[in-house]
């Protein structure tokens, strides 16, 4: 069965998504691959702050929290 | 950096990074690990108080040399910063890294988190491509326990072919062990083997074209496959150090064997990147694989707790409140708690000052040395210290304490949105609120943003939020002034005008922030990836010790070095006369018309310049120069305070006027000091003096204007 694809940005609280790639750049795709953000990785999308943004994940075992900026850069499979 | 002057490669790095304070005789031990991994916990308790701390030559990244002896050995153990990697992405990372492979510390200690292994693996892995010297530290192991977590130390030892120790540092179980495993490896007892992460095979096969040529260039100085990797993935920092090598034959070798290697490479790559996420991915998987091997999770839901308390705290609809409130309450119990502690401070300088008095008297040392020293010098840096230091003492371990609990976090994503549309880092919100304490301490608090730019910005701005130096100020005129006619709810109409003060001062943070974001120090945010931390237990007695070594004391003793010459030009001025005249009033008259344009009179603008040592002594010196006595002083009731005001012809606007520049002016020297220091830049010292002091005159103009316009 075919997975729907979104970024991180669009997954919704409480749903987990196995990620796909990432499309930023540089530094900060470095960054995110530093964390443990790689290919296939499973992610589950917290909560959001109460100010709207940043967005905290849980992903090996670790909470992080990122800005929509770097999580729609980000592409999950949905769980 | 400047490397292609230098003729020897290896020595020129070698010398760019050596600490300067290390011991000769003793084993260089050097401690990494990913931020909130307990590391400064291990450090503390490895070293307890035989420490100190400096900055990395030319780098705003601190870093903590400790010692201790084990069995006959004299150990310098080296903190490095907390990083997640060794890929040099900020300058904590660089710093860590260039420690690591340069100054060649005899072993490192790999601090990771139990209850978070796998993260901290990838680090471990790291470290192990560099060095075969190293010790894995798996602190937290009680907190692991706690939430069912199991770690098969001995497996995981034997994977990573280094000695594993678990450690609960806080309660010094395991360290023993810990110092042994150092000692062997430093002393060469252990040969550890350490695990290298297998790339894939186009990957191997050039890190073996260009080890083979690498290796004589190296002559043993690095490990010459983490340094083929980092040529393969075109690091800037080693192909310069390669560029610089002195030995002309190996490096022809060299470039061909680059060639060819790059030749591989693109049989699979298209470009570097892809290269990059390659060896990423290949580290992140085998740590993956290992914590797999070896760590348990008997309960699946271990941070069930922490997941429920951040459902609260950072909940939409208690999120911010709970955060106002908790912030207000150590509010509350620094300005309650600081009162009683000031008074009894005061009263035994004032006893002590009686004492000095008969001393000079005794003595016959004639007048003028003793009212430049003892009314001078003596009474600024007492006032300055009985103000000072109590808020410091309550303030900085109740923040500590949020800290320990790892509560602070939470505090920066709950606000971050805010930050992220004035382009800054969320974690601003911490640095200011550690400004509402002292903002030098706020300051230095500021090297928690990674990227210069907005660690900068923090850094310029942190003076707009009021330190406890300016809270008496804003305390007693709005009580005086804004409050004085409605009785009975005078406290409350003064905690609701000072709360509309921190208000005000975090919007105009939030402005000028913005402001520097488009214009002298243009840019978008950097990557923000903000780690949640398990919450923890604090320690106690580690609190109080730490806040008040690190924090009170550190800010004190500058505040001390600005006060003392401070309290002597002050009392000179005042006892100078020329035509009858002290200079204080000369000055004053010349500032007077300045003063008028903004609301306030001369007196009171040079009080503020006068105050500059801190800003404590701005309210004293302006009552001072009506009184026209000679030396600090503070009048008995708030009642007579307001009478000397009026009959000097202040006004509601001009306390407002007060207030509004007391928020908004260049910050005491202290902090000034504390900004060079961390910036090592006079252009930025000079900018976070002009700024607020620009903004503070504006506004007050603004007011003056306004009020006159409306005829209130």
């Amino acid at each position: 069965m075919e997975r729907e694809v979104v970024s991180l940005y669009k997954l919704p609280i409480g749903k987990s998504g196995r990620v796909k790639m990432l499309t930023a750049n540089g530094n900060i795709r470095r960054r995110l691959m530093d964390l443990g953000l790689v290919e296939n990785t499973v992610v589950e999308a917290l909560r959001k702050s109460p100010s709207g943004d940043p967005t905290a994940y849980q992903f090996r075992g670790t909470v992080i929290a990122l800005r929509s900026e770097e999580a729609s850069n980000i592409f999950v499979h949905v769980c | 950096m400047g490397l292609t002057a230098q003729s020897t490669w290896l020595g020129a790095l070698k010398n760019e990074i050596a600490f300067e304070k290390f011991g000769t005789d003793s084993i260089i031990v050097a401690l990494v690990g990913n931020p909130n991994t307990g590391k400064s916990t291990v450090f503390n308790s490895l070293t307890g108080l035989k420490q100190h701390t400096g900055n990395w030559p030319g780098k705003t990244v601190t870093c903590a040399e400790g010692f201790y002896e084990h069995k006959g050995e004299e150990i310098s153990l080296v903190d490095l910063p907390g990083t997640y990697s060794l890929l040099p992405n900020s300058v904590e990372e660089e710093v860590a890294r260039d420690f690591i492979c340069f100054a060649k510390p005899q072993c490192c200690v790999v601090v990771t988190d139990a209850t978070c292994l796998e993260r901290n693996l990838n680090l471990v892995l790291q470290v192990l491509e560099i060095t075969d010297r190293a010790v894995v530290c798996v602190n937290l192991i009680d907190e692991a326990k706690r939430k069912k977590i199991h770690i098969d130390l001995k497996k995981l030892s034997h994977i990573l072919g280094v000695p594993v120790v678990g450690t609960n540092a806080r309660e010094q179980e395991g360290l023993d062990r810990l110092k042994d495993e150092i000692n062997n490896i430093s002393l060469g007892k252990i040969k550890a083997s350490p695990l290298k992460v297998k790339y894939d095979e186009t990957i191997e096969r050039a890190i073996k074209v260009i080890e083979e040529s690498l290796y004589p260039l190296l002559k043993g100085e690095l490990d010459s496959r983490w340094a083929a990797l980092r040529l393969i993935e075109e690091d800037k920092r080693i192909i310069d150090m390669v560029n610089n090598a002195d030995n002309l034959l190996s490096k022809e070798l060299l470039k061909a064997a680059l060639k060819e290697a790059k030749g591989i490479l693109e049989t699979r790559y298209a470009c570097t990147d892809e290269i990059r996420d390659a060896i990423a991915t290949a580290i992140v998987l085998k740590a993956e694989e290992i914590s797999r091997a070896t760590v348990r999770f008997e309960n699946t839901h271990y941070n069930e707790l922490d997941r429920k308390i951040d459902d609260i705290l950072t909940s939409k609809l208690f999120g911010i409140p709970i955060m106002l409130a908790l912030l207000g309450f150590v509010f509350w119990l620094t300005i309650s708690g600081a009162n009683y502690l000031s008074e009894i401070l005061a009263e035994s300088f004032f006893y002590v000052e009686d004492f000095l008095t008969d001393l000079f008297l005794y003595f016959g040392v004639p007048e003028w040395i003793y009212g430049a020293v003892v009314l001078g010098v003596y009474r600024t840096v007492a006032w300055v210290v009985s103000v000072m230091l109590p808020p410091m003492a309550i303030f900085f371990p109740l923040f500590t304490l949020l800290e320990d609990l790892g509560y602070l976090p939470r505090v920066a994503f709950n606000l971050d949105n805010f930050f992220k549309k004035a382009h800054t880092h969320g974690k601003q919100a911490l640095t200011m609120c550690m400004g509402f304490g002292c903002n030098a301490a706020g300051v230095v608090s500021c090297r928690i943003i990674d990227s210069p730019r907005e660690r900068l910005i923090a850094t310029i701005t942190n003076n707009f939020v009021p330190c406890n130096g300016r809270f008496p100020t804003l305390i007693a005129l709005s009580t005086l002034f804004i409050a004085g006619s409605f009785g009975a709810f005078q406290t409350v109409i003064a905690t609701i005008a000072v709360m509309v003060a921190i208000v005000f001062a975090v919007l105009i943070t939030l402005m000028v922030s913005k402001i520097l974001s488009q214009t002298i120090l243009k840019g978008l945010p950097s990557t923000f990836t903000l780690e949640l931390p398990p919450y923890r237990k604090p320690q106690f007695g580690r609190i109080l010790v730490r806040s008040l070594l690190d924090r009170t004391i550190f800010v004190l003793a500058r505040a001390a070095l600005v006060a003392a010459p401070a309290g002597l030009i002050i009392w000179l001025m005042t006892n100078t006369y020329i035509d009858n005249i002290s200079i204080l009033g000369w000055c004053a008259k010349f500032f007077e018309p300045f003063g008028r344009i903004m609301g306030l009179d001369g007196y009171i603008l040079l009080a503020f310049f006068l105050g500059l040592p801190a800003n404590e002594i701005v309210i004293p010196i302006i009552i001072m120069s009506y009184t026209a006595s000679n030396s600090l002083m503070e009048l008995e009731t708030l009642a007579s305070l307001r009478q000397l005001l009026l009959a000097n012809g202040w006004t509601w606007v001009t306390a407002v006027c007060t207030m509004i520049f007391s928020l908004n002016h260049f910050p005491c020297g202290t902090t000034l000091l504390t900004i060079y220091k961390e910036t090592q830049s006079i252009k930025w010292t000079v900018a976070s003096f002009l700024i607020p002091t620009v903004t503070g005159i504006l506004l007050c103009i603004v007011f003056r204007l306004l009020v006159s316009l409306l005829g209130i």
